[in-house]
């Protein structure tokens, strides 16, 4: 299960790093949400997933380990936080500059 | 009990939240903000105090043992960096109320400068890697909100891609995070110190340790620095400023814990890298600082240079090298406000930012002339001002060791700064007058008050050096010696 989860960040992680190369301002929006994902997955997989729920009770044999799990929703919210705020920072590059290529973009004169 | 070293956190959080709800309310606002951050500042002086007499402070939320819980720790470096810090941000929100303008106080500058802090001031004291993780992204995204904060043009183009690098860095920690967790099991600085001690710094934890380097340096700007010019140029002055005294220094202090609490065991890799990256920094800086006519571009460009000049102290590692990097960074702090209020000043005085295009402004304003000669002598680190000493003992650690090609580009690094604002001191300040006395903008004392206290601050922290000797010599002395960090935090 570790490995296949592993497998499964590897293959985001190069799909982010194909997005966040290319030249479109949404794209790279995407890919970076992908990486974090990807990033996620990877936390989730150190953790460990042999276990039970992650409960102390009297008979408990093996539990699994909650840490992990509470640093990823800490680290979604981050995530979600900043992807909304750069969304909205994208579309109102767009109304200003009408332009979504950022090769374009640099060439504007400031004034 | 410490509870008090969790104020530096609380306060700024709070005040930002109560702000919220003031935003119409300018006067309000501003009078909130002011007494926040002196509190802050009196609250940070108290903690130095009481390091002093009890030793390094630890406090555990929730009452859960320091491996477990999340805790805080206070050592001489944390709180002199917090002090540091929420002095420079007083004086760069005067600034900022003169400066401003009501249409950005309505829209939540004030909430947006006080979660900064906060974010800046909990990374400073977290004992937590997860929980500087998070304290780093409070930061991150009140900066986010601060460098759009406005949405000029410049401001709106050049964010896309502050904030793309950052996300990205941050990404990046958490993969880092992940594998250091997955192989030592632990998140708690102290712990992982103890823990690495114990096996051994194997390859793989040297591996995971560079990825830690790639993150930290790009957020503190130590070679891969290409996004810090043109975003640190963009946003207002007062906002600059605070930018370029606080952030990158949030970076070099993450390395610094990192690098000697957790992977100090194989320096010949680690700290041969960081010296490589300082070398790199330094010559790069130096050649942006001298390529532009922009006076924000040179002033963003002499942040990269300081930035590799601390680091040579990390790649030194002696005594006397860290001693001198710590005096350096609280010099730095303070002479990157001073330096980036006096150009936003002389930029909005004569509306360009190149330096060639304005010349004789000694005459029309003195004291911005004067001030403007004193930042320049203390960044090149002339005797009475501040800079001296962290650049001597950060030399002296050089010799010590036989790192002279560091050295070598450190002080050398030192003639570009100087030659670099030379160049603008001679052309915009000497030289024939431009501006008549009918046409020459009034240059308001709010303007001039935070600069004028800068420039003392940094003439008081050269000439009394001594007084703030022991906090550094015993800042240094936890730095080099994890043991004693270890033994506070885990065993009290």
């Amino acid at each position: 299960m570790e490995t296949l989860i592993i497998i499964l960040a590897g293959i985001l992680v190069t799909v982010s790093t194909y997005l966040m190369l290319s030249k479109n301002l949404i794209r790279i929006i995407l890919g970076m949400s992908l990486l974090t994902h990807a990033s996620h997955l990877l936390l989730m997989a150190m953790g460990g997933f042999k276990g039970n729920v992650p409960i102390i009770g009297d008979q408990a044999g093996e539990f699994i380990d909650a840490l992990p799990q509470a640093l990823i929703l800490t680290s979604i919210v981050i995530s979600f936080g900043v992807t909304s705020f750069i969304l909205v920072l994208a579309y109102r590059n767009y109304e200003t500059f009408k332009i979504d290529n950022l090769d374009k973009l640099w060439g504007i004169k400031d004034e | 009990m410490n509870n008090i070293i969790v104020l530096p956190l609380v306060i700024p959080i709070l005040t930002g939240i109560l702000l919220v709800f003031l935003h119409r309310h300018v006067k309000t606002q501003r009078w909130i903000s002011i007494i926040a951050t002196i509190l802050n500042i009196v609250i940070s002086f108290i903690i130095l105090q009481k390091i002093h007499v009890e030793g390094i402070l630890k406090l555990d939320f929730g009452g859960w043992a320091a491996p477990y819980g999340i805790t805080f720790v206070a050592d001489s470096f944390a709180v002199l960096l917090v002090l540091t810090a929420n002095f420079v941000t007083a004086l760069c929100l005067i600034y900022a109320m003169f400066s401003i303008g009501e249409k950005r106080e309505k829209l939540f500058f004030y909430p947006f400068v006080h979660l900064l802090v906060a974010g800046v001031n909990g990374s400073f004291l977290t004992g937590d890697l997860f929980n500087l993780f998070v304290c780093f992204e409070v930061m991150l995204l009140a900066s986010y909100a601060l460098i759009t904060h406005g949405g000029t043009r410049i401001q709106l183009r050049e964010s896309i891609k502050y904030i793309v690098i950052n996300v990205l860095s941050s990404s990046l920690f958490v993969i880092a995070i992940a594998y250091l967790y997955g192989s030592i099991g632990t998140l708690n600085l102290a712990h992982l110190s103890a823990r690495i001690a114990e096996s051994g710094q194997t390859p793989l934890l040297t591996a995971i340790s560079l990825l830690f380097l790639i993150v930290f340096s790009i957020k503190s700007g130590l070679l891969l620095y290409q996004w810090l010019p043109g975003s640190y140029s963009a946003p207002p002055t007062a906002i600059a400023a605070l930018f370029g005294a606080l952030l990158t220094k949030v970076g070099v202090y993450a390395l610094f814990r990192t690098f000697s609490l957790l992977f100090y065991h194989e320096p010949a890799v680690t700290h041969n890298l960081i010296g490589i990256m300082a070398a790199i920094t330094l010559i790069g800086g130096s050649i942006g600082a001298i390529a532009y006519k922009n006076i924000r571009h040179i002033v963003a460009y002499n942040v990269v240079i300081a930035i590799g000049f601390i680091l040579i102290g990390l790649a030194v590692s002696t005594q006397s090298a860290i001693e001198g990097s710590i005096y350096y960074l609280i010099h730095d702090m303070i002479i990157k406000a001073l330096l980036f209020l006096l150009a936003g000043t002389m930029i909005t005085l004569t509306r360009t930012s190149r330096f060639d295009q304005v010349s004789g402004l000694i005459r029309n304003y003195p004291v911005l002339g004067w001030l403007f000669f004193i930042a320049m002598l203390s960044l090149t680190g002339i005797p009475p001002f501040s800079g001296f000493i962290g650049k001597i003992l950060v030399g002296y650690g050089a010799v010590e060791t036989g790192h002279f090609l560091l050295l070598a580009l450190g002080f050398i690094s030192s003639l570009f700064v100087l030659y670099s604002l030379l160049r603008i001191f001679m052309n915009s300040f000497w030289g024939e007058t431009m501006i008549s006395e009918d046409q020459e903008a009034p240059l308001k004392k709010g303007l001039i008050i935070p600069c004028l206290i800068l420039a003392l601050a940094t003439i008081a922290l050269g000439v009394g050096a001594e007084s703030i000797a022991t906090y550094v010599s015993d800042a240094a002395n936890t730095l080099l010696n994890p043991d004693i960090y270890i033994d506070a935090v885990l065993n009290k």
